[in-house]
């Protein structure tokens, strides 16, 4: 066997998943572009300030990998309920409770140290709870977690909300509410950016759920529930027992998300009116996750690759006028177009003939 | 409470209920055939839209609902072919029409009206209403029952419900299933078009970005809570739609002083998840709903 074919045997899957990704990115931006101009702007003009503002200088560089902080967390949370079989939507809402978690940490008097432990500590168990609601819906009484999911996201918005104007408001600013102290931030990772050291444990959280999911019992039984639920079942694996770990694990990883975005990110350190700097961090993570092959190693540049056109798109709406968003419909078409299995194969058949 | 007062409250929950009437009954039939589409609150959403563009565009409301009829037609074409044809991932594709929904609309309401948010399309785009009431609504009753008719009572239905139970056998008695499924999707989202399209330039007349605000969803769970019969949906879809309007009678009642009008926004979300999880256990989708069908 020689060499070419020996790398096509290894990582021949990869580069077809990767040309897959890059094609349905293509195809994304493409399209996006039809729609730039159709709403009178210039896509050109879109693309270039889109390029600048995520790729274009350091200062938009460490924006980029600013962005990427929480999404890295909520690809991993949709892509660990999807490889136990799950479509668990609901980072989301486990996003806003969990930054609540951390307001209501912020909120109690306690010994400076201990604010950052226990933002973390009652954040994620919110996130948890929240995700093992829709996990024990579906598990016990069978409730489509698709629907479920998206209930608690909205109950979780209006209750958030509800905290934010009129529990843990800011007198001085009561369109956000108190801040999180000094002494429980996240310092940042470079000076004067927004990048800020959450960058760090998402990337270790990546790797670590890597290990699990792929070296631990607990990783095989959920992959082993979402390839096949009936042989499983007759392999003996307790599949509601599967279920409720997937929900509780993407709740922890979307919690942190949550957590680190209100504790991390300069320059509010709060919950602003409705809820602007934690919205669509949960949606975003699906298109990462899905751009990422469901694999956390996958999900690092799947994470940059959104969280550049979440930089990129305050600099395409302030300097080209187009709104920003524009990069949340690109992401809608890419995930459209990698609903189809088998791109490369079928345009290849085309091509042939 | 007076006869008045009733009158209103009736009347109101028609309106609230005919969104998720239109958007189940059509989920109802898609899936029926095998497709699950829970794209649905990006198709309204979309629809509604393009309703105001056009409707608006052209002061005739009319126009508005045919394009929106004609988009969530359209929408449903492509889920339809990308499911049945090439083997899709239901539950991806529909999330994708979500994603894009979500953000092509703010965009397509500053990129058309240069304002952020919201826009209210003028008085002469609003459907006019016939006998009292909207023609919409009319129509939506109308439909589940035909929808009703034409899946338990004639053969195309029964060609069509055998694609969503057992393909295999429908495709070996001749039926195409491939093309049962896709015209089932066109028509399911169709509906869902003009679910968006009521909505926005009939009921509430607004375009904004969030305009379906779960009503797609809460129809999905109307799906599972009719056990997939179109009457059980029309059901479910006035439970629901009575829901809502409690909620808007409560928010401007003595009640908002003790209970903030924050918090009664989550009493339809709520209630979605009592009622699916209180009855579901006797209801049975079709075998193959969601099941890409590939042929041997």
């Amino acid at each position: 066997m020689n060499t070419l074919s020996r790398i096509k045997e290894k990582y021949g899957e990869s580069i077809v998943g990767f040309l897959e990704v890059t094609l349905a990115a293509a195809i994304g931006l493409g399209a996006s572009a039809v729609l730039i101009r159709a709403g009178g702007y210039s896509p050109a003009d879109a693309f270039y300030y889109l390029f600048r503002g995520s790729f274009g200088s350091l200062y938009s560089l460490y924006t980029t990998l600013s962005y990427s902080i929480p999404l890295m967390l909520t690809g991993l949370a949709f892509a660990v309920s999807v490889r136990a079989g799950l479509f668990n939507i609901g980072a989301e809402g486990q996003v806003y409770i969990s930054a609540l978690g951390a307001i209501i940490a912020a909120s109690i008097a306690m010994p400076s140290y201990l604010y950052l432990p226990m933002e973390f500590l009652i954040g994620i168990l919110l996130a948890v709870l929240w995700s093992l609601a829709a996990g024990a819906l579906k598990v016990w009484k069978g409730v489509n977690e698709v629907v479920s999911t998206i209930m608690l996201n909205w109950i979780a918005f209006w209750i958030v909300e509800y905290a934010r104007a009129n529990i843990y408001y800011d007198p001085l600013s009561p369109d956000r509410t108190i801040r999180i102290p000094l002494a429980g931030r996240l310092p940042l990772l470079v000076a004067n950016t927004s990048l800020y050291s959450g960058i760090i444990i998402s990337i270790g959280v990546v790797v670590v759920m890597y290990i699990i999911m792929w070296k631990t019992a607990v990783g095989y039984e959920i992959r082993a529930v979402g390839l096949n639920l009936f042989a499983s079942k007759y392999g003996g694996i307790k599949t509601s027992l599967v279920a409720l770990e997937a929900f509780a694990i993407s709740g922890l990883l979307s919690g942190l998300a949550g957590v680190m975005e209100t504790i991390g990110r300069p320059p509010t350190y709060a919950i602003v009116t409705g809820l602007t700097n934690l919205v669509n961090l949960g949606f975003n993570g699906i298109a990462v996750s899905l751009i990422g092959r469901n694999n956390p190693i996958g999900i690092i540049p799947a994470s940059i690759f959104i969280g550049a056109l979440t930089a990129g798109a305050t600099s395409m709406q302030i300097f080209a006028g187009v709104p920003l968003e524009m990069v949340q419909a690109v992401q809608g078409i890419i995930v459209i177009v990698l609903a189809i299995p088998g791109l490369i194969r079928i345009l290849k058949s085309y091509i042939k003939r | 409470m007076d006869s008045s007062m009733i009158a209103n409250i009736l009347i109101q929950t028609a309106y609230a209920s005919t969104p998720l009437l239109l958007a189940s009954t059509g989920e109802i039939l898609s899936e029926r055939a095998g497709i699950v589409n829970i794209g649905l609150e990006g198709i309204m959403l979309l629809s509604a839209f393009i309703g105001v563009v056009v409707g608006d565009g052209l002061k005739n409301p009319l126009a508005g609902i045919l394009a929106a009829v004609a988009l969530g037609a359209l929408i449903g074409l492509m889920h339809g072919f990308i499911t049945a044809y090439l083997k899709g991932d239901h539950i991806v594709s529909g999330l994708g029409i979500n994603l894009f929904a979500l953000g092509f609309v703010p965009y397509g309401i500053y990129a058309v009206w240069g304002v952020r948010g919201y826009y209210n399309p003028s008085t002469q785009a609003k459907v006019p209403s016939v006998f009292g009431v909207s023609p919409i609504f009319i129509s939506s009753i109308i439909i589940v029952f035909l929808v009703y008719y034409l899946l338990f009572h004639t053969r195309f239905g029964l060609s069509l419900r055998s694609c969503g139970e057992d393909p295999r056998s429908a495709d070996a008695s001749g039926i195409r299933v491939e093309r049962m499924q896709l015209l089932a999707a066109v028509i399911g989202s169709s509906l869902s078009g003009l679910a968006g399209v009521f909505m926005s330039l009939d009921w509430l007349t607004t375009i904004t970005k969030d305009l379906p605000a779960g009503r797609g969803f809460i129809a999905l769970a109307i799906v599972n809570f009719a056990n997939w019969n179109p009457l059980l949906g029309l059901l479910g879809s006035y439970l629901f739609g009575f829901f809502w309007v409690i909620i808007e009678w409560l928010k401007i009642s003595a009640l908002k002083q003790i209970i903030p009008v924050t918090l009664l926004n989550i009493i339809p979300y709520v209630a979605t998840l009592a009622v699916t999880a209180g009855v579901l256990g006797r209801s049975r989708p079709p075998k193959y709903a969601g099941v890409p069908y590939k042929k041997e």
